[in-house]
């Protein structure tokens, strides 16, 4: 376990969390080429200047997910809705339905959790355009305690019919997520992290598509299937294995719904043994999504890795990961136990 | 047998129009005869909840919304939000006989694939605004609908109609406060208080009065009227202020839950209900004879 003294950064996260605060931080063992406070409020801004359709709605977190740059631009298309996250997904609906794409912010616990029943009734079922933003998913909330942990919400909104649920994996995921979405005719569940996400991308990938996964690193021991936050250590815990001469694939499964299932496929059938790693309950969630594939394929070493059916502990983001194996170092141990 | 819809007019209607009470009267005649219809049809119906709303959909749908039968989803269309869901078999003869579909659907009502279910889905009818029957989501439906308005710049008004039970939901609250904070002076609640939820009577089972004074304190106008009575209704709705920034309005409509069939007024067991045959026939002939004095009135 690592000693919580020493998890400076991460404590300084999470007291920034309701400033605003845009310091970057490092996170301890990422050889980051920068860490990317979030964009999405200036991303918004700036697609808005040339989209009227762009609203956006927060549940008095503007600050923690920087949707104050898009207030500060387009005050006339920005309305925080207090602390009441359900009258603001729904609201999210009713402005869809006139003509509006709304962008409705809030933590992935309030949102995907909390609000879960308005996403499916009122956005999903009637086939609405609203972005539900859940930025602060997972563990990421860190020593805040299990209501503002979201482990469960990639399960729940999974199973939502027409809901598209994908994860962003850091800044330039984000932004190429939200660009996308302008287009998309449904409503669309985006899990972000804290970001403090390193950078996955150094552009935009070619030829990004909502339910196409991206292979990052080609290997033919394994698959690592990542998404969201654990892409970042998945690629790390890939050159760890690679030092020891076990070559490992590395995709990206950003959307989770829905899922690329030809890219489950072929890396069973291409590597073999497949690993799924996520920041979330590993009932429901990813590696359950997989495994949905995996039963109409030929058997194959397979694994679901994440945090156990359980409530966390509390502790500083770092140090949670660490104890449940989320980092580099774990996520390669996993894979290696994985290959016996 | 079934009123027969009269010859809808096409093209856009503006506020306020003239008609007159006995045609409202009769249009909603015919919303609670093709209530009882489909009913047998799906094999059970809210008849009562639908009939205390009878005259607010006629007064709504025939005398005072702009709306564009021929062009059901013009942008600047007053909007009509059914929070309480369940009284969509009212709903649907209403914007069949406008014209935004063929009645003739309405005979395959609920059946397998049919686009008409007890609770209104805007994918598939023409006409409504937006899906409902999880109740106290109207509210907030409407709220983002006259917030888009006002982004918009459009001076369309949004009418959220709200059952009394349903009341009980915290979210409509949540949407209450939201409106008077964002002015949305386009925004019209109407309460269908008929006072009765499947339990009893609601402020027996979660009392919701003083309704007035809640929401005045929530920083709403508050009228109220005597729901089967054309002429409240329409004056109350023909004196709304433009729908700009400002004070959302509420209508709280006293109504009598089952109101035009005597055994159903005011009776706990007719929320949902079916008709045997021999009563079929003769709700149907008490419907053609018209509103009788109202055999039963709850108390504020």
């Amino acid at each position: 376990m690592t000693d919580p003294s020493k998890d400076n950064a991460s404590a300084q996260d999470q007291s920034e969390l309701f400033t605003g605060g845009k310091r970057a931080q490092t996170v301890k063992g990422t050889p980051a080429k920068s860490m990317p406070a979030f964009t999405l409020g200036e991303d918004l801004a700036a697609l808005a200047d040339r989209d009227e359709r762009i609203v956006v709605l927060t549940a008095d977190l503007a600050s923690a997910n920087r949707t104050v740059e898009f207030r500060d631009r387009h005050p006339g298309r920005f309305f925080d809705f207090g602390i009441a996250e359900k009258n603001m997904v729904t609201a999210a609906a009713g402005m869809a339905a006139s003509g509006q794409i709304p962008f409705a912010a809030t933590f992935a616990s309030f949102l995907g959790i909390l609000a879960a029943e308005q996403i499916r009734t009122d956005c999903a079922y009637p086939n609405l355009p609203v972005r539900l933003v859940a930025h602060h998913s997972g563990i990421s909330m860190g020593f805040y305690g299990t209501s503002h942990h979201a482990l469960e919400d990639l399960s729940m909104m999974r199973t939502i019919a027409g809901l598209t649920v994908v994860s962003a994996t850091d800044a330039t995921l984000l932004r190429t997520i939200v660009a996308a979405s302008l287009d998309h005719p449904g409503a669309i569940y985006m899990r972000l992290g804290r970001g403090r996400d390193p950078d996955v991308y150094e552009r935009a990938p070619d030829g990004f598509a909502f339910g196409k996964a991206i292979r990052l690193r080609e290997g033919s021991d394994l698959t690592i299937i990542a998404t969201g936050a654990e892409v970042h250590p998945a690629l790390q815990a890939a050159d760890r294995l690679a030092a020891d001469g076990i070559s490992a694939r590395v995709v990206d499964m950003h959307t989770i719904s829905p899922l690329d299932g030809e890219a489950v496929a072929a890396a069973a059938a291409e590597t073999g043994a497949i690993l799924t790693v996520e920041e979330h309950n590993v009932t429901g969630g990813l590696g359950s999504a997989v495994a949905e594939i995996l039963v109409d394929c030929d058997r194959v070493p397979f694994a679901r890795h994440g945090v156990p059916d359980e409530f966390a502990p509390v502790g500083p983001p770092a140090a949670l990961y660490a104890h449940y194996r989320l980092d580099a170092a774990g996520i390669a141990a996993r894979a290696r136990e994985l290959l016996g | 047998m079934t009123d027969r819809p009269t010859a809808p007019e096409t093209g856009k209607r503006a506020r306020g129009r003239n008609v007159s009470h006995d045609y409202l009267a009769d249009r909603a005649r015919f919303v609670r005869k093709e209530t009882v219809r489909l009913s047998r049809i799906a094999g059970a119906g809210h008849y009562s909840s639908t009939f205390s709303a009878a005259e607010l959909f006629a007064a709504l749908y025939y005398a005072h919304m702009r709306i564009n039968p021929a062009e059901p989803k013009w942008p600047d269309r007053d909007r009509f939000v059914l929070s309480k869901g369940h009284a969509a078999i009212g709903l649907y003869p209403v914007l069949a006989d406008l014209g935004y579909f063929d009645s003739a659907l309405l005979d395959n009502y609920t059946r397998l694939g049919s686009p008409f279910g007890d609770h209104p889905d805007m994918k598939k009818v023409p006409g409504i605004d937006f899906s409902s029957g999880s109740l106290g989501h109207g509210l907030s439906v409407g709220v983002g609908m006259a917030l888009a308005g006002r982004v918009q710049g459009r001076g369309y008004r949004v009418h959220v109609m709200l059952g009394d039970g349903e009341l009980a939901e915290g979210q409509i609250w949540e949407a209450a406060m939201s409106a008077a904070h964002f002015r949305l002076g386009a925004l019209v609640a109407i309460v269908d208080r008929n006072g009765l939820c499947i339990d009893g009577h609601t402020e027996e089972v979660m009392s919701v009065e003083p309704l007035e004074d809640r929401f005045a304190g929530f920083g709403w106008e508050v009228h109220r009227i005597d729901g089967h009575d054309f002429g409240q209704i329409l004056s109350v709705l023909d004196g709304l202020p433009e729908a700009g920034e400002g004070r959302p309005q509420a209508i709280v409509a006293d109504t009598v839950k089952g109101r035009g069939v005597a055994m159903m007024e005011g009776a706990l067991n007719w929320h949902v209900g079916n008709l045997s045959d021999e009563d079929y026939d003769a709700v149907m002939a008490e419907l053609d004879a018209g509103l009788k004095p109202a055999r039963w009135e709850h108390s504020r």
